[in-house]
Order: structure tokens, then C-alpha cells, then sequence
């Protein structure tokens, strides 16, 4: 990693601000299909990037592996490698091990090693941890990523897998071949950084265990978030929105056990003239949600795209200040920042629609 | 003239032109500084007992009057200022503790004015306050660490007591007997009509007052003065008051002059006793002692009613705040060094504890690395001046700030740190009932709540500069802040950055 330290920060050292375009693309029905159609909607949103991140995250795309937790890690060095792998070998039972297939494209360059793990903890480790699955798996990829120098994992969800890398988000999707890869669920990201990060971790989406956030915005509200938050284990590294908005969520859905809807009551929360207005058990319960978890109010333009194993959820900041496009057609939902980039792979959608500020949309696998 | 004489400080300048011998000067004053001389037809000033409180100078109809430093001094030292020498003198006469009142006047490093408030540009919109919501509402109180639901899966909904404010600002603890019924009254209207909390100070509350329970504060303190079952269930909260910024390490004292009948009742002791609270509590010598309070209380309102816990800012304050956060206490008050008093000893006041922007930030710091932070609400006062102010304590982490100098500023005060003789012109801190009755609560309830409300249109304006339309978003938030011409151990303890980084 040091070699980026040269001229410019790296991700993590100060913090950086990006706009962005996000897309998702999620079938109902759960058929699978190649991440083309993700490349194809970012590629119309290319002007809302500049060519210094891009990312992908699918879902459903592991079923052959799909009870393990498939790490994907960048490496720096071979000693970074040597290091995280003693340190995988030490908590989990690696059940397989390789490089992620890619392919040389002439805009992405100075990559790092890839690599993928497929693993699942192992059993007397986590006994003796006495934490869940979960809980065990995120300590140890925040472990990675805090104190194994020049590793990080970037993608550690069981059946789905973060692809990013420097770059324009086709050109990204090209060169982790994401045509060989078959999801129902797809999310994308193209950033626009208002400088020159140039580190691979610091592309979008983010990812812990499951969750991987596509975010488009600069949040106001960033340190507030993030000094409440570290409070809980989790430590902000890179300095991003989108990290800390993964952590919250992480922390919010999985530890504290709220839905989505009321996740997002706590992050996107109606403003108190709005709560006002509702049913006194409706009140209560957004009053209790808001005072609860205050700090964990985002404010700030922003437009979310949430991936989970079996849904999405996107959402716009209070005052919708990013903008989000809906849309239906038959099995299939999309999501993006511009209509154009629903339209160039649906140009018929059954419905299209324009979620209002704070109100989440979230759409999941039929049962 | 006696070896003792000391030049008063103040020369009272009269324009004789303009004087037109109405008097005015004369019956608003107090300390009896004027005076009408028959003889000479005009009047005349002994500037030895002028305080400088302005009540003449503010009345005077021809604006003939002005009070002005002397230049009159003693030969220029460094060291031996002439303060110093003068204080030298006083006690080389009298044996005695040198008194004052108000907050330091010495030259400390104030903080709030090292910092400076971010911005947004381009890169996020700033939020016009005119044209979109934009909350200050706060709760002070204990937040659930575990969310539970009811056997159908709804969210239980039921919290620990909680104080509810419109804006995060509160009266802090001013007794009455420190300050009169009028200021008490004005205090309590305006807390009531701002949705905000006034607080009784260690003096008890009178009974004309507890029509104002809803937005009152009742407080606790080391003489237990007006301390009664019926008292404590009369507020919305419940201060355990451990120290006061302006004293810390000692308790109060009320001069029995000041203790007339009402002032009696209120505080439950004997007329013109003189009323001393003690250093410490004398049943909490230690922090878990503090812990048998807190719950003694929480049961004689059936848990009902958020404790605050309030502390002088001292060298080891955050490990007290942490110790105090596993108390039990809802909200921890810490009271800075700059903060006011009605009398304290002049050395205390000048030369003990620390700054309150020190003491929140690493208090805030400390309470996050133990993840306790939730558990406690912070409160911070002790020399709030404006707006810019508890905007930069939010972003340093506290919940909401007491403010009680600026309060009575605004009901008057002209900061002459007088308040021990009991002589004020202003009717704040008097019970002379003819110099109490020129306070009017109506009006002074109407210029504290001017005051806060001005101070919340601009709050709400820099908050929407800042990007940010809710002030939760805003508490901790240092990144908002930057230091200016702080060394590398002030911005390490603040958690902020220097201006330009």
C-alpha cells in the first residue's frame, strides 16, 4: 500500500468526497442472469463517474458454494498474502482457494493480487469465541482489514461477491469478466472522486458479510455516524460515507435485529412534523426509533442501493437531495440514478417511479 | 485617610451640560455612590462605591453619565500587577478570603474562540432553514442498548424517563436567594414558553413556582436545602449537584442577610441563619455512594424522573464522567471553570478546575472508548456566550448546553460581579424587594425567550450551512470543527484538526 502513499493520501487518511451513479437490477422470481446487464445500465451513467472506482456486487452467484463465506481480498505484496493466509488458516477451514479469473483491459491497471477464499469458521474457534456465525466472520474480516498490512477484504457474504477496482465501472465489469457470472441480483457503482484515492479498496460497493452498499452522495452527518458507531467494534479505515453507512446497517439489521423498514426509519428518519401527523402506536414507534439510535441519523444528500442475500433496499436521504429512479416490469426491478440507465436495458417498464425522500424501497426474492 | 486607602477603580464622569439634576442617578443606586448637593445645586459622586453596573448610566435621561476605568495606577510591573497589590492590601486589613462573584475575568485561553464551524460547497448542498425543516429537537436521557419486541413482534416502545427540549439549550442551576423571585420567575416563564427547563439551584423551589414543574429542573444539592418529597416529584428532572464550575472542591454560602422570610420557607432553615452547604455531601464520599443517591431519588419519584449528576470540570473529569455514566444517572452536568456564581472565594474561582471545552471533549472521547456514551446524556455549561458557541460544544460531542450568565444578561445583569453584596441594581441578584420589583418577569421572561430564539435562527442557520438539518447530526460531529492557533495537545484532547487540514 505504500506505494500510493507517495504523492497522495491514501483511502482512509483523510476523508474524501465523491458523487456518483448507482444502478440495481433484481429478479423476483430469482432467475439468474449475467452481470451484462449491470455494465450495460452503468455504461449510460458514464459521465456521472471519472474513471477512479467502479463496482459490482452480485447475489445468487456461488450456488455450488452458497453455505460457505467467499472472501474476496486484495493484496498488496506476497507478504501481505502470507500473512492473511496464516491468519484465514488460524480462524477458518478453507474449503477453496484461488485467484479471481480476469482479464487484462488497457484502462485498469496497477492491480493488486485478487484472490477468492471460500471458508467457514472454524468450529472450535467459534465456540470458544462464544459469538454467533456472523458476529465471528465480521470480527475477523475488520481484523484483516484494521491490522494485516496490505490486506483487505473486500467481499466476505455467503452466495454473493463484491467486483471493483480503479477504473470506469464497464471497464471494471470487463476485466472481472463479469459475463461468466449468473446472479438475481445485481448492483453497480461508478464514482466520481474529488481526487485521486487510487486505491482499489476504496471503490464501491462496500461489503460486510452479506450487505454491500452502492452509494451516491456526501453525507453531512459522516463523523457523527462514524464516532458512534466505532463505539460497537467496528472501525471506519476508509473514511467513506459508504463504509460507515455498511457498518450502521450491519449494526442496525443484524445485531440489533430491526427490519429494513425500520432501519431505515433510524437513518432516513421522517422529520418530527411528519411523525406528528401519524397514529399515536406509529409515533411512538418512530419517536422510540429516532431517540434511540440519534446518532445514527444521516443527513446529507444521498441515494442508496442496499444489496442483501434476497432482496434490496434503496433509499434516498430526507430531503431527497440525489436523485433515485424506480422501476417494474414483471419479475424484474430496477433501480438507478438516471432513468436512461433503466431504459437502455427495459425501454417498456411496466411502471416507473421516483421513491420519495426517506421512504425505502425494498423489494425481495418471492417466497 | 487610612494606610488601607485604595483609589477606586471607576471614576463616575458626569457632563455637567447635560445633567439636569432630575435624580434618577440617585434613587436608582444601590451602593448610594450619588448624591444632590444642596449647597453647590448639582450632583456629585463618590466613585469609591461604584461597582460599575450601569444602572445609572443606562437611565439617565440626558445620557450625561458614563463610568470610566481610572487611569490613576501604580508604578508599571509586570508581576506585581495592581490587582495584585490591591488584594495584598485588602487582606493584610480584613484576614479574610477574598470574595467574587461571576464567572473568572482572568485571561484563560477561551476555546469556543480557537475553533471555527465548516461549510458546505459544491460538493453537498448547504440547506436554506427558511424553505425546509430543519429540528433541534433533543432528549436528554439513558437511549435502550437492545431493542425488544412483544410477542408479535413490536417494537417495545417504553424508554427510561427522558427530558424532552425544543432546542438544546437550558437555564442552569441559579438559586433563589442567589437571585430573586422576579429572575427565578422570568427564568421559569420563559423555560415553559420555549419548551426548555429552568433549574432551582440548591435553594429549594418556592411554591409560587410549581405550576412550572413541567419545564423545571429541581435540584439536590450538599445542604439538602428545600428538599422534600413533594419538591422532588415537582420537576420534569432531578440534579444531584456535586460541584459547580465556578467553586469546585467547596459548597455554598447564602448570608443570612439574604434569608428573609420567604427565602426561609423556601429552603426550609431558620430566618437570617446564614446557609452554608458543605464541600461534600456528606452521605457520598465515594462513587458508590453517588450510586445510592441516584437510586434513593429514581425510588422517592418511582422512576419517573431522569438524574442528572453535576460535576465541576476538574484534571480527572473523564474518568469521573465514566465512573458517574455507571452510576445509574441519566445525565451527566459538567460546569466549566469559566462558569458563574452569585459568591465564591476570588482564588477558587480564579485558580481551580478547567476550561469546559476540555473537559467535554475528552469526557465525550472517553464515554465513546468505553461505548458507554449511550448510556448518559452530556450537558455542558459554564460560559455558553452565543449561538457560535453551542453549536462548536454539539460538534464536540455534548447533547445540550446550560447556559445562565447569558441568561441573565439578558434579563439585565451587567456583569459588575457584585452579586455577594446583595445590592443589585438590576433586581437579579437581590432580595431587597425595591430593588427586586424593577425586574418585571413578563418582560425579562420575553427577552430570555428573544434571546434563545435568536440563538436558534442561528444555529439553524449554520446547521443548514453545515449540510445538516437535524442536530443529532451535528453532536459529535468534530469533523465540522477546526482548530486556529492550537497546539498539537489542545486539537489531540478537542479530536479536531487545524484549520487548513
Amino acid at each position: 500500500m505504500e506505494i500510493h502513499q507517495k504523492r497522495m493520501p491514501l483511502e482512509g487518511e483523510e476523508r474524501f468526497s465523491s458523487g456518483c451513479a448507482i444502478s440495481g437490477l433484481f429478479n423476483k422470481n430469482g432467475d439468474r442472469f449475467s452481470g451484462r446487464d449491470a455494465i450495460t445500465s452503468i455504461s449510460v451513467m458514464h459521465d456521472r463517474s471519472n474513471g477512479l472506482g467502479g463496482g459490482f456486487a452480485g447475489y445468487g452467484i456461488y450456488p455450488e458454494y452458497k453455505d460457505f463465506y467467499a472472501f474476496h481480498i486484495f493484496y498488496y505484496g506476497n507478504e501481505a498474502k502470507r500473512n492473511c493466509e496464516e491468519y484465514l488458516d488460524e480462524h477458518f477451514d478453507l474449503i477453496n482457494l484461488s485467484k479471481i479469473p480476469t482479464q487484462k483491459h488497457h484502462n485498469i491497471t496497477d492491480e493488486p493480487l485478487i484472490w477468492r477464499y471460500f471458508v467457514t469458521p472454524l468450529p472450535t474457534k467459534l465456540v470458544n469465541s462464544q459469538l454467533d456465525e456472523k458476529e465471528y466472520t465480521a470480527r475477523c474480516v475488520i481484523h484483516i482489514n484494521t491490522d494485516i498490512k496490505g490486506a483487505y477484504v473486500f467481499s466476505s457474504g455467503k452466495n454473493m461477491g463484491v467486483f471493483k477496482a480503479v477504473g470506469y465501472p464497464e471497464d471494471v465489469g470487463e476485466f472481472y469478466r463479469l459475463d461468466d457470472y449468473k446472479g438475481y441480483s445485481w448492483t453497480v457503482h461508478g464514482r466520481y472522486p474529488t481526487n485521486t484515492p487510487g486505491w482499489w479498496g476504496g471503490a464501491h460497493p462496500f461489503a460486510l458479510l452479506d450487505y454491500s452498499v452502492v452509494h451516491n452522495g456526501e453525507i453531512s452527518s459522516y463523523d457523527a455516524n462514524r464516532r458512534f458507531i466505532e463505539m460497537y467494534g467496528y472501525n471506519c479505515t476508509l473514511q467513506t460515507d459508504t463504509e460507515v453507512i455498511t457498518y450502521m446497517i450491519d449494526y442496525l439489521h443484524r445485531r440489533q435485529g430491526l427490519n429494513f423498514e425500520e432501519v431505515a426509519h433510524v437513518i432516513a428518519a421522517p422529520f418530527w412534523s411528519t411523525i406528528g401527523r401519524k397514529s399515536e402506536e406509529e409515533i411512538a414507534e418512530y419517536t422510540y426509533l429516532r431517540n434511540t439510535f440519534a446518532s445514527m441519523l444521516i443527513t446529507g444528500p444521498f441515494s442508496i442501493i442496499l444489496g442483501f442475500n434476497g432482496g434490496l433496499m434503496a433509499l434516498n436521504d430526507r430531503l431527497k437531495l440525489r436523485s433515485l429512479v424506480a422501476a417494474e416490469k414483471g419479475d424484474m426491478v430496477y433501480l438507478a440514478s438516471e432513468e436512461a440507465a433503466i431504459r437502455i436495458i427495459e425501454p417498456n417498464p411496466d411502471r416507473v417511479w421516483h421513491p420519495s425522500g426517506g421512504k425505502p424501497v425494498i423489494v425481495t426474492l418471492n417466497k | 485617610m487610612g494606610i488601607n486607602y485604595l483609589y477606586p477603580d471607576f471614576e463616575v464622569h458626569r457632563d455637567k451640560d447635560k445633567c439636569i439634576n432630575c435624580r434618577v442617578c440617585e434613587r436608582q443606586c444601590a451602593n448610594e455612590v450619588h448624591a444632590f448637593d444642596k449647597e453647590l445645586n448639582r450632583m456629585i459622586a463618590d466613585d469609591s462605591k461604584c461597582v460599575n453596573c450601569h444602572r445609572c448610566v443606562s437611565l439617565c435621561p440626558t445620557h450625561a453619565l458614563k463610568i470610566v476605568k481610572t487611569d490613576h495606577h501604580f508604578k508599571e510591573n509586570a508581576n506585581w500587577k495592581g490587582e495584585v497589590i490591591q488584594d495584598i492590601y485588602r487582606q493584610a486589613e480584613s484576614g479574610g478570603v477574598l470574595l467574587a462573584s461571576m464567572g473568572t475575568p482572568k485571561d484563560y485561553p477561551v476555546y469556543w474562540d480557537k475553533m471555527l464551524i465548516n461549510a458546505s460547497q459544491v460538493t453537498n448542498p448547504s440547506i436554506d432553514p427558511l424553505r425546509e425543516p430543519m429540528e433541534t429537537r433533543t432528549f436528554l436521557g439513558q437511549k435502550s442498548t437492545k431493542i425488544k419486541r412483544d410477542d408479535q413482534g413490536r417494537l417495545i416502545t417504553t424508554t427510561t424517563p427522558q427530558l424532552s427540549l425544543n432546542i438544546p439549550i437550558m437555564f442552569s442551576a441559579m438559586s433563589y436567594g442567589s437571585i430573586s423571585y422576579n429572575a427565578h420567575k422570568s427564568l421559569a416563564m420563559a423555560a415553559q414558553e420555549l419548551g426548555i427547563f429552568y433549574n432551582t439551584g440548591e435553594g429549594g423551589l418556592h411554591e409560587d413556582f410549581y405550576q412550572y414543574g413541567k419545564n423545571t429542573i429541581v435540584q439536590v444539592a450538599s445542604g439538602r436545602f428545600g428538599v422534600h418529597p413533594g419538591y422532588l416529584n415537582a420537576g420534569a428532572a432531578i440534579e444531584i449537584k456535586m460541584g459547580q464550575g465556578a467553586k469546585p472542591g467547596i459548597g455554598g454560602h447564602l448570608p443570612g442577610s439574604k434569608i428573609g422570610e420567604d427565602i426561609s420557607k423556601t429552603r426550609m432553615i431558620p430566618e437570617h441563619a446564614d446557609a452554608i452547604s458543605p464541600a461534600p455531601h456528606h452521605d457520598i464520599y465515594s462513587i458508590e455512594d453517588l450510586r445510592q443517591l441516584v437510586f434513593a431519588l429514581k425510588e422517592a419519584t418511582a422512576y419517573t424522573k431522569p438524574i442528572i449528576v453535576k460535576v465541576a470540570a476538574v484534571h480527572n473529569i473523564s474518568a469521573i464522567a465514566s465512573g458517574i455514566a455507571r452510576s445509574g444517572a441519566d445525565i451527566i452536568a459538567i460546569d466549566g471553570f469559566r462558569g458563574g456564581t452569585g459568591a465564591a472565594p476570588a482564588r477558587t474561582r480564579d485558580n481551580v478546575g478547567i476550561p469546559i471545552e476540555l473537559a467535554l471533549a475528552s469526557v465525550d472521547s472517553r464515554l465513546r472508548q468505553e461505548g458507554i456514551r449511550n448510556n448518559v446524556s452530556l450537558v455542558v455549561g459554564g460560559s455558553i456566550r452565543s449561538s457560535a458557541d453551542v453549536i462548536k460544544a454539539i460538534a464536540l460531542g455534548a447533547d445540550a448546553i446550560y447556559v445562565a450568565t447569558s441568561a441573565l444578561l439578558a434579563l439585565g445583569c451587567h456583569l459588575c460581579r457584585t452579586c455577594q453584596n446583595g445590592k443589585c441594581n438590576w433586581g437579579i441578584a437581590t432580595q431587597k424587594p425595591e430593588l427586586v420589583k424593577r425586574l418585571n418577569p413578563e418582560v425579562g421572561s420575553q427577552r430570555l425567550v428573544n434571546l434563545i430564539t435568536a440563538w436558534e435562527h442561528e444555529i439553524k442557520e449554520m446547521m443548514g450551512g453545515m449540510g445538516i438539518n437535524s442536530i443529532e447530526a451535528l453532536r459529535g460531529n468534530r469533523l465540522m470543527l477546526r482548530g486556529i492557533g492550537l497546539n498539537e495537545t489542545e486539537l489531540q484532547i478537542l479530536g479536531i484538526s487545524h484549520a487548513g487540514q
